[in-house]
């Protein structure tokens, strides 16, 4: 198992440890407590289809959504019970990539790299300047630093938020659909990026998706959800061969019959019973 | 029954919104005076960006609406003054109503309708492009980054906007003064400024910052109240005008009352 010399402190070199996590909007329960680990220096993949609750999974995991109960512990310490301070030095060392890759409109794509640097470090202008430049360079966007998010097609969006998720070299970096949307070339070049950055610096990193090609291109690990429930745990050989039948039918893409009623789709997403009818 | 429950559930909603814009004012109040002591930066040139768009921007529209609100008003005031013989009186009429009250009120409807909504609409939009969220993960807090920058903005700017057109409501009614009233520019400037105190002016002024805060609280609350989707950031628009609207009247009601009962006999 690789392990960086920042991950010492990691017991057992796990960068994220997830126990019996449950979360709930509202009434409703969206995660049924899962529990997992995420080795560091590995790519944890998270499969699942649409209403399975990896979104849900993935900003609980960024801290975006709260727990309803269960831990995350992250660098050897429970994020729920971080203070506000402690959460946001946390989130320095984090990064995440979001699907549509939330570039700030109003900023160029420069200075939305360097944002976190100008406001979370003392480095002067020029510095910062020189990161944005090499950020830009690692995701192939040189030359891009004057441009505004609007001007970019959907692919360099995506490479340049990833460049600004690396600005603070992050020791844990976060994908949501990295390939969600691109076309086919566009998309691989993205899981070669992702690919790149894990052979350079041995990130950990956890990525949502349900790109099958992508998800076994890049992934250490993977877990499939499905309801809010794990119903596989293993490395893509493993699900490759899994026999369990949700894992045949989403590596396999046989369709389920349609959702035709309103309480069939809200037990489909939570696989609970569904509540007397009001 | 159904009757005082509807009306129970509006006052707790009421009253519970309410709250959440004090919460909101209360978190920028603490980013703008506060986290400086604590080691934190505040971006001061966001807060100059604002007010050059908040401030600046309006000028032009407010120069128009005031001018042309002081005009008027001397027609108004005139129309009546002259039963009474007491003509020359429509400059006072015009100074008095204009500084207190029209002058801030007016400022106010417009920057509700450029800057309030814009600000609902900028927030929304970068809600729903998850923007708000990539701040939250980059530990740079909406309301530190985004919210507190247009308060100072509009703390400021209020008050400079609503002198200026104090100003131009009074040339407005300088306008029928000199052309109908028998005064000439001099004259009727004089007595403009023999009929105000400087109490006038200053209630004016505060109600203009009071103005101000509560059409960025709107404004910036609706923007992050907005939903999934780009409609919502329709709906957060229309909400941030409809209710600013409302709660600057409101307030203005309030701060008169209270001017009033305080004044001097």
């Amino acid at each position: 198992m690789a392990m960086e010399q920042t991950h010492e402190d990691d017991p057992g070199g796990v960068a994220i440890s997830v126990r019996n996590l449950r979360v709930n909007y509202g009434e409703r329960e969206i995660l049924h407590g899962i529990s997992f680990d995420v080795p560091a220096g590995e790519t944890m993949v998270i499969l699942g289809g649409s209403g399975s609750g990896k979104s849900t999974l993935l900003r609980t995991l960024v801290g975006l959504e709260q727990p309803t109960s269960g831990e995350i512990l992250m660098r050897g310490r429970n994020v729920a019970l971080l203070s506000k301070s402690e959460r946001n030095e946390l989130r320095k060392k984090v990064g995440m990539s979001f699907q549509g890759g939330a570039l700030f409109g109003s900023m160029t794509v420069g200075e939305n790299v360097a944002l976190p640097l100008r406001e979370h470090t003392p480095l002067d202008d020029s510095t910062i300047q020189i990161v944005v430049r090499l950020k830009l360079d690692q995701v192939g966007l040189s030359g891009f630093e004057d441009y505004m998010p609007a001007q970019l097609s959907g692919g360099m969006k995506k490479r340049a938020a990833i460049a600004r998720a690396l600005a603070m070299d992050p020791e844990i970096l976060f994908f949501d659909e990295p390939s969600a949307g691109l076309d086919p070339i566009i998309a691989a070049g993205i899981d070669e990026l992702i690919l790149k950055l894990k052979k350079a610096f041995r990130m950990t990193m956890v990525v949502v998706t349900h790109e099958l090609a992508s998800a076994f291109l890049i992934a250490d690990r993977m877990i499939l959800l499905d309801k809010g429930n794990i119903v596989a745990n293993g490395t893509p050989e493993e699900l490759r061969g899994s026999k369990q039948q949700r894992v045949r039918q989403f590596m396999d893409r046989i369709p389920e019959p349609e959702l035709n009623a309103e309480i069939d789709y809200l037990q489909m997403l939570t696989g609970e019973n569904p509540p007397e009818r009001r | 029954m159904a009757l005082t429950e509807t009306i129970g559930e509006a006052t707790i909603n009421g009253l519970a919104y309410v709250g959440s814009l004090a919460r909101l004012s209360g978190g920028a109040a603490r980013a703008v005076v506060i986290d400086p002591f604590r080691g934190r930066k505040i971006r001061f040139s966001r807060a100059i960006h604002q007010a050059m768009s908040v401030g600046v921007g309006a000028i032009p529209i407010v120069s128009l609406i005031s001018l042309f609100v002081g005009t008027i008003l001397a027609l108004q005031g005139a129309y009546q003054l002259r039963k009474l013989g007491a003509l020359q009186l429509v400059a006072s009429a015009v100074a008095i109503v204009m500084t207190r009250e029209l002058g801030p009120l007016m400022t106010a409807i417009v920057v509700i309708g450029r800057s309030g909504s814009a600000f609902a609409a900028e927030i929304g939009t970068m809600k729903v492009n998850e923007e708000i969220d990539a701040l939250e993960t980059m530990a740079l807090e909406p309301v530190h980054f985004l919210v507190a920058p247009k308060f100072v903005a509009m703390a400021v700017m209020m008050p400079c906007l609503t002198t200026w057109a104090d100003f131009m409501g009074v040339a407005g009614g300088g306008l029928f003064g000199v052309t109908n009233a028998g005064f000439t520019w001099a004259s009727y400037f004089r007595a403009t400024l023999d009929a105000l105190v400087l109490r006038d002016i200053f209630t004016g002024l505060i109600k203009s910052v009071m103005f101000g805060l509560v059409i960025t609280a709107v404004g910036c609350q609706e923007g992050l109240s907005t939903g999934l989707g780009s409609e919502e950031v329709g709906r957060s628009t229309t909400a941030a005008v409809v209710k600013s609207i409302f709660l600057v009247v409101t307030v203005d009601l309030v701060f008169t009352a209270l001017f009033y009962f305080t004044a001097p006999q």
